[in-house]
């Protein structure tokens, strides 16, 4: 009688016990395996969207999954203030520094280049959808090789279910939505999630964690 | 029937554990990160910054206080404001703890410490 419960359970089981952790690495880490960087250069992500706000939005929320990978991240607005310093002030400028210069400057093993590809709050009627893209790319400074790409996004309506309530239920969703997505800057808890998505270790073609994880050395 | 529901969600319990353990350790993090990150944020849309720096001292007993660590960054961040509020002996104490933490920042930390006397990292 509980021969089919029992299939079920076995099953969700080892779905559960494989989806729990485990990354299934299909891309080439051995330039990032000898290449050990221990700390990263975050360069001030180019924007490719429309907000002008995108580029900070992001930077400053670049620092957490990567040192909690086990990176040391340069202070990300000191850095973007060395820049200015140095009358650099556009993203797209300061990615053109040659990666030697950054290496003597900043002294970080690697650098992170970042960029935007979506930012914002699309409108439509029936529902409105703050979304935020982005592309990464590492880079050791000490010989230009890259280390590792990658990309994720994010969106507002993820894990949003269409709670009933006919069509009138959605438009007053769609209009309660917008004014929330658009009164606040809706894109940076998103560009959050993002960040997270795109820098964390241990995902499937991730970042390898680095040197203070105590998982260092274990991908 | 009855028998093997019970089964089936005392099996569905026992997967719930095992994917959170598996994943415990997720849950602890390196760092104690405080308000770091809005606190940079605020900084980049041009806040008030003796505000970033009464939140970002608050933040910093609190994470003495449990003995936890501050991110990377967090005292290079205090420093900085306190360089821009014109406190420079206070700016150079902190960039020397972000670089005795951390000494990955020793080669960016000596070059803003070199630079201390003409006002790089002051705004």
């Amino acid at each position: 009688m509980s021969a089919r419960y029992l299939t079920l359970a076995a099953s969700l089981l080892a779905a559960t016990l494989l989806g729990g952790c485990v990354a299934p690495k299909t891309v080439d880490y051995s330039a990032f395996k000898e290449s050990k960087p221990r700390s990263i250069l975050v360069l001030p992500p180019v924007n490719e969207s429309p907000d002008v706000k995108a580029t900070y939005s992001l930077l400053s929320q670049v620092t957490f999954p990567l040192a909690e990978a086990g990176y040391y991240v340069l202070p990300v607005a000191l850095v973007d203030e060395t820049f200015k310093q140095n009358g650099l002030t556009s993203a797209n400028e300061i990615q053109e520094t040659s990666p030697a210069k950054l290496r003597e400057i900043f002294g970080a093993d690697a650098a992170m280049y970042v960029k935007v590809t979506q930012y914002g709050t699309s409108y439509m009627v029936i529902s409105s959808q703050t979304i935020v893209a982005a592309t990464a790319k590492l880079v050791d400074l000490r010989s230009g090789t890259t280390l590792w790409t990658g990309t994720a996004s994010a969106s507002s309506d993820e894990g949003g279910n269409n709670s009933g309530g006919g069509l009138v239920g959605m438009l007053i969703t769609a209009a309660v939505k917008q004014i929330i997505n658009s009164s606040t800057d809706a894109g940076h808890p998103i560009a959050g999630i993002a960040s997270q998505r795109l820098l964390s270790a241990g995902k499937p073609a991730g970042l390898l964690y680095g040197p203070r994880s105590p998982r260092y050395g274990t991908d | 029937m009855q028998n093997s529901t019970r089964q089936f969600r005392l099996i569905a319990m026992a997967a719930a554990s095992l994917w959170l353990a598996g994943c415990a350790q997720q849950l602890k993090t390196l760092y104690q990160w405080g308000s770091y990150q809005p606190e940079v944020y605020e900084y980049f849309k041009g806040e008030s910054k003796e505000a970033q720096v009464a939140k970002l001292e608050e933040d910093l007993q609190k994470i003495r206080s449990t003995n936890g660590n501050p991110p990377p960054g967090y005292h290079a961040q205090l420093g900085m404001l306190y360089g821009s509020l014109g406190k420079d002996d206070q700016m150079v104490q902190e960039f020397r703890t972000e670089k005795g933490l951390f000494p990955e920042s020793a080669t960016y930390m000596d070059f803003l410490l070199r630079n201390v006397k003409t006002g790089v990292a002051s705004k």
